[in-house]
């Protein structure tokens, strides 16, 4: 086997020269370009900054104290308000999660370009990108100033921002299942609620099924942060817990919210391995 | 094929027999009363007078929202760029700390799986599970309100994330590259560098460009705790209900979400 | 040269996988190792660098046993010790090059390696393997761009810029197309000889194994069962190694076969 000629580069040519290892960026001036940018930005960033060194040095004392706290965290103290916020907490994720659920099967249908025609296909990629792009405290702080505090604003929040989510991936697993297998459903004359019935939802469900326990999952860790805003669930108390510097008291919140929010990924792997 | 005998003797098919029907039918059952349960515990924390107010309290806020305060756009140049270097420096610095915790973290890397693993998963598990308004608040206490605590509270928030998926992706490497470099007589950091890194730059560069579009979302909105960035402005607005300022600030976030998330696609298409 | 004394490996799992397998490797001989799947091959070879840990025996490489080293006298021991995959097992997102390289890594430091300054030594070497196995036109290509056959050029490439005493291929011809693995396994004969290497091969393809190797070892569950030359494989002995099947027509020699490819 003789080496392939088209090309002509010959060993002598090679041999004696050095090596280097082609570039990524093949282009000169942009790989250049691109480092120097690179450089100049993080030099601008770093310095506009403006760090007050002498409070950050004040602060690591507080911080060490925070680190403290987790090794005797108190949830003795505050154990009324913890239970009620984490119940409200909980419960504003669950129905959240299953409104979500619920409003974004029609919405994922109609974003989904094999499925809608294209007014519906337009509406409801509208409605998946506004919801996606509204970030959770946004919308808790207007529906607050607009439905009084209290957890109905959290929740409303909370099925928004779930809709988005999943209707947005389930539309995408609905735009790429198995054609075959829907249109031999379709080819037995069936209506349109059974062709969905039968031609789409049992290559969806398992997915869906998986989604939606990482979105309640997602909404637990949301709603520790809607009482900020006065929506309900644990991040009153937290808040409160900051701002008194209690830092037992939040080490105590804290540490819950890591258990839940183990213990439901935990769950959600069973489910998953139990629904495939 | 599970059949059931009817009243007068004939078979006929069913999908499911009685008992897992039965099991559906009653798992179905408690989702429902749990789904009503926490309902009326909403509806019983609500004042639902305000409720049904709420229609006119809207169209009064949206009126006086209309048209927004556009020039209050000059005021917000200088909030906007910091909500950047938040969100950008936040994932640089996130992406630094991440990858030894993956490495440490990932079975087929990780020094002792008995003692370092479970350590590096906890950090993993901890960042994550706090939102990083929650961490913000935190060092707002610890370090005082700024731009700077707002870029530890991103990259503190970034690090579980980041480094879950990197994990994720360091586990499911090809073997026979490594055992290959190995073979070399290669040492430990060498087989690393040639035989993992290639393996995994992909991912990283695709989790480095995903996060940093997450950054940019939730760095808008640290200013409501004290953390710098344009959330400072929207505060303050509120605060005083300047309601054309808080449109203007709504609308800029939402653009700048949109672009951000153009720039990350584009940059994610170039790379992979 | 080699000589492996004993060698067992059990696994975990409690399956022997190797069982007392005494072996002599005399300088420059290459050796094919037959056998059903399961037979051991693969961990035999992987036994001898230490890829997997053998649970008994020795290994003696001129006189060192090899299953006595610390991890950097592992290390040097490797690099004497060239290695051919199956699926080629080249890192796929480097370029041709870097992977030829790749086996220089255990004779440089770790940030010359990460810097990618080899020295110039080792650099014409790699030209000059590539130029040999007909790929010089390909160096700065990624791996992934190559189709079976080349890729496996490369991994020969990269096996033999160790400077081995010693090449252990497994299966280097399980993924490639019939006229593509005589190429390769001439190849891989061809070089042996040049540079008087010893190798074992692994290999599945009795025929391909009859017509290139001086010597051919039968293993069944891990226990030697042929030892002799590649004319002694009569239907007796492949009933032995493999079990009962009609053999007649794998130890007809076909003579025409290496013009024709």
């Amino acid at each position: 086997m003789s080496a392939p000629v088209e090309e002509r580069i010959l060993l002598d040519d090679l041999v004696g020269k050095g090596w280097r290892k082609p570039p990524f960026i093949k282009r000169g001036w942009l790989r250049w370009g691109l480092i120097l940018g690179g450089l100049v930005y993080l030099v601008v960033a770093l310095a506009s900054m403006d760090v007050n060194w002498t409070r950050v040095y004040e602060g690591l004392d507080r911080g060490w104290q925070f680190v403290l706290a987790f090794t005797n965290p108190d949830f003795t103290s505050r154990a009324a308000d913890i239970k009620e916020g984490m119940i409200e907490s909980i419960i504003m994720s669950i129905a959240a999660t299953v409104v979500g659920i619920a409003l974004s099967i029609p919405v994922a249908l109609g974003a989904a370009r094999n499925i809608a025609p294209l007014p519906v296909y337009l509406v409801c990629r509208g409605i998946v990108a506004m919801s996606r792009a509204l970030n959770e405290i946004i919308v808790a702080i207007l529906l607050v100033a607009i439905f009084g505090f209290g957890p109905l604003a959290g929740f409303i929040t909370l099925s928004f921002a779930s809709i988005g989510f999943l209707a947005k991936l389930l539309a995408e697993d609905i735009e790429d299942l198995d054609r075959s297998q829907a249109e031999a459903v379709k080819a037995t004359g069936a209506s349109w609620m059974q062709w969905i019935n039968y031609g789409v939802q049992p290559q969806v469900m398992p997915r869906l099924i998986g989604l939606s326990i990482y979105r309640l999952d997602i909404n637990f860790r949301e709603s520790a942060i809607l009482g900020l805003v006065g929506a309900g669930g644990i991040g009153a108390t937290l808040n409160t817990a900051f701002d008194r510097y209690e830092f037992d008291t939040a080490a105590a919140i804290l540490l819950l919210i890591i258990v839940i929010v183990m213990a439901l990924e935990y769950i959600s792997g069973i489910v998953r391995g139990w629904v495939q | 094929m599970p059949q059931v005998l009817t009243g007068d003797g004939t078979k006929i098919w069913m999908l499911r027999d009685r008992k897992a029907q039965f099991t559906r039918w009653a798992a179905w059952m408690v989702g429902a009363i749990i789904f009503l349960w926490c309902w009326k515990q909403i509806s019983d924390a609500t004042t639902w007078f305000f409720v049904w107010d709420a229609p006119r309290i809207a169209g009064d806020i949206g009126g006086r929202a209309m048209p927004p305060r556009w020039e209050y756009i000059d005021k917000l140049w200088k909030p906007l760029w910091d909500t950047l270097n938040i969100a950008t420096l936040g994932t640089f610095f996130a992406l630094i700390m991440a990858v030894p915790v993956a490495f440490l973290a990932a079975k087929n890397t990780t020094p002792s799986a008995l003692f370092i693993r479970p350590v590096a998963l906890f950090i993993i598990v901890a960042s994550r599970s706090i939102n990083s308004l929650i961490w913000a608040l935190l060092l707002v206490a610890i370090l005082g309100p700024g731009i700077f605590a707002g870029m530890v509270a991103i990259a503190i928030r970034s690090v579980g994330f980041c480094a879950k998926l990197l994990y994720e992706a360091i586990e499911e490497i090809d073997l026979k590259q490594v055992e290959a470099i190995t073979a070399t007589g290669a040492s430990r950091w060498q087989v690393m560098a040639y035989g993992i890194v290639p393996q995994i730059l992909p991912a990283f560069a695709g989790i480095a460009v995903f996060r940093w579009d997450i950054n940019i979302r939730e760095s808008t909105v640290l200013g409501l705790v004290g953390a710098g960035g344009i959330g400072l402005q929207l505060k303050g607005s509120l605060d005083t209900l300047a309601w054309p300022q808080v449109s203007l600030i709504i609308l800029v976030i939402f653009g700048t979400v949109i672009v951000s998330e153009w720039v990350s696609a584009r940059v994610r298409g170039a790379i992979i | 040269m080699l000589e492996l004394r004993n060698l067992s490996k059990t696994y975990k799992t409690g399956d022997k996988a190797l069982n007392d397998v005494t072996l002599d490797v005399p300088g420059g001989q290459v050796l094919a190792l037959i056998g059903p799947s399961g037979a051991g091959k693969s961990t035999l070879i992987r036994c001898i660098n230490r890829l997997v840990e053998p649970t008994g025996g020795s290994v003696v490489l001129d006189g060192t046993d090899v299953t006595r080293l610390g991890s950097s006298g592992l290390r040097r021991m490797r690099r004497r010790m060239g290695m051919i995959f199956q699926e080629y097992a080249l890192v796929e997102r480097l370029t041709v090059m870097e992977n030829v390289l790749s086996g220089r890594l255990g004779y440089v430091g770790f940030w010359r390696s990460w810097a990618r300054k080899y020295p110039q030594a080792d650099v014409d070497e790699a030209y000059r393997l590539l130029d040999r196995v007909g790929l010089l036109a390909m160096a700065d290509k990624r791996a992934d761009e190559l189709s079976g056959g080349q890729r496996q050029r490369v991994g020969i490439a990269r096996a033999l810029i160790q400077n081995p005493a010693l090449l252990l291929v497994d299966e280097p011809t399980a993924s490639l197309d019939p006229k593509t693995s005589r190429q390769i396994m001439r190849l891989i004969c061809e070089l042996c000889r040049e540079r008087d290497l010893a190798a074992i091969i692994n290999i599945h393809d009795v025929k391909l194994a009859q017509m290139f190797v001086q010597r051919v070892i039968g293993l069944t569950k891990g226990v030697v069962q042929f030892d002799g030359p590649p004319e002694g494989l009569s239907e007796d002995v492949l009933t032995r190694i493999y079990g009962e099947e009609d053999w007649k027509e794998t130890i007809a020699k076909d003579d025409g076969g290496e013009e024709a490819a």
